[in-house]
């Protein structure tokens, strides 16, 4: 008997990578432009979604609504005439690459268009593991406070692009925009940040058309 | 929860390694964890418990190196590690940029039994 050490440096998200890879690869060949939503709870993610399948009315929109439990939020995408389906984690605290695409089934993919993947709330995970999307959604609100940056950086390290949501209440929960974005800017240079009001709408026409040059 | 599925793709890459190997077993598992990564190590010990079981793995230690995230100032070519509410860099007190030390998540080396 004889023990040796062995050098090993494999990294434990490669897996996942390449499972996320070949979803990504896959759905962008048949012309699928892959959004992951993220957000902690209440952030306003669906109700994002839902004004921006607005504004892309032109285009064939799918969602896959991530839920540690519960359908209502496909209860309520269905019944707006989106075709989306529910994933449960069952208390996982995020989404994974195997768990995207072993439900990639339960959409036609009849048209090219957007898919929209509703992360689990949360700002920690979600923005550790890709689970297949060619962009990362930041939904931030502006009733989560200020500070966000400073406490959650990875999520904004790794966000292509930012919305702020719930615009209409910064005056009443003191929201200080300035540390706001300077908190973003030191984790992230380029990506834009719209502030958007899903009860008006107001902010989405523009996120849309982001959204829309960026599929290309 | 989420160290769960990690858990067991640690055992996977270390049974992948020990057979190749030719191991009669794994006794020790060296994981970098960063602080960045997300992930626990006690919690990660505790899944290994019970995935390890009737593998290759079972029984092994599961020693950590944990790395604390480090930020890095452009203007004064210095690594340093942030103040909570700020990015600010110790010297010049202007905001530095995130790097990847601290987000490291891999394994590292394990050590087997051979016959
Ligand atoms: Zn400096």
């Amino acid at each position: 008997m004889a023990e040796k050490e062995i050098q090993v440096v494999q990294n434990i998200f490669d897996e996942n990578d390449r499972i996320a890879f070949a979803t990504q690869e896959k759905l962008g060949k048949m012309g699928v432009f892959v959004v992951n939503i993220m957000g902690a709870p209440g952030a306003g993610k669906t109700s994002s979604i839902i004004n921006l399948i607005r504004q892309l009315s032109e285009n064939k929109v799918y969602v896959i609504e991530g839920d540690i439990e519960s359908d209502i939020d496909t209860v309520k995408l269905k019944e707006l005439g989106i075709e989306a389906i529910q994933i449960n984690t069952n208390g996982a605290c995020h989404l994974d690459a195997p768990t995207i695409q072993s439900s990639l089934d339960g959409l036609s993919f009849d048209k090219p268009g957007l898919l929209f993947i509703e992360n689990i709330g949360n700002l920690v995970c979600p923005a550790e593991f890709q689970i297949g999307e060619h962009i990362k959604m930041l939904i931030c609100s502006a009733a989560e406070g200020s500070d966000k940056p400073y406490k959650y950086p990875l999520a904004f390290e790794k966000a292509d692009v930012i919305l702020l949501t719930k615009c209409d209440l910064k005056t009443y929960v003191d929201f200080n925009d300035e540390f706001f974005l300077k908190g973003v800017r030191a984790l992230n240079k380029t990506a834009p940040v719209f502030e958007v009001n899903a009860k008006t709408g107001q902010g989405f026409e523009d996120v849309a058309g982001w959204l829309l040059q960026k599929k290309g | 929860m989420h160290e769960y599925p990690i858990t067991e793709q640690i055992i996977k890459i270390a049974s992948g390694k020990a057979k190749e190997n030719n191991a009669r077993s794994v006794t020790r598992i060296t994981l970098v964890v960063g602080e960045q990564s997300g992930f626990i190590g006690e919690s990660i010990q505790m899944y290994f418990d019970i995935i390890s079981k009737g593998t290759l793995c079972e029984g092994a230690v599961l020693e950590m190196e944990n790395i604390k995230a480090k930020w890095y100032c452009p203007d004064c070519n210095i690594h340093y590690t942030r103040q909570p509410f700020s990015f600010a860099c110790p010297d010049c007190g202007n905001d530095g940029m995130p790097t990847n030390i601290g987000k490291e998540f891999y394994v590292k080396d394990i050590e087997i039994e051979t016959e």
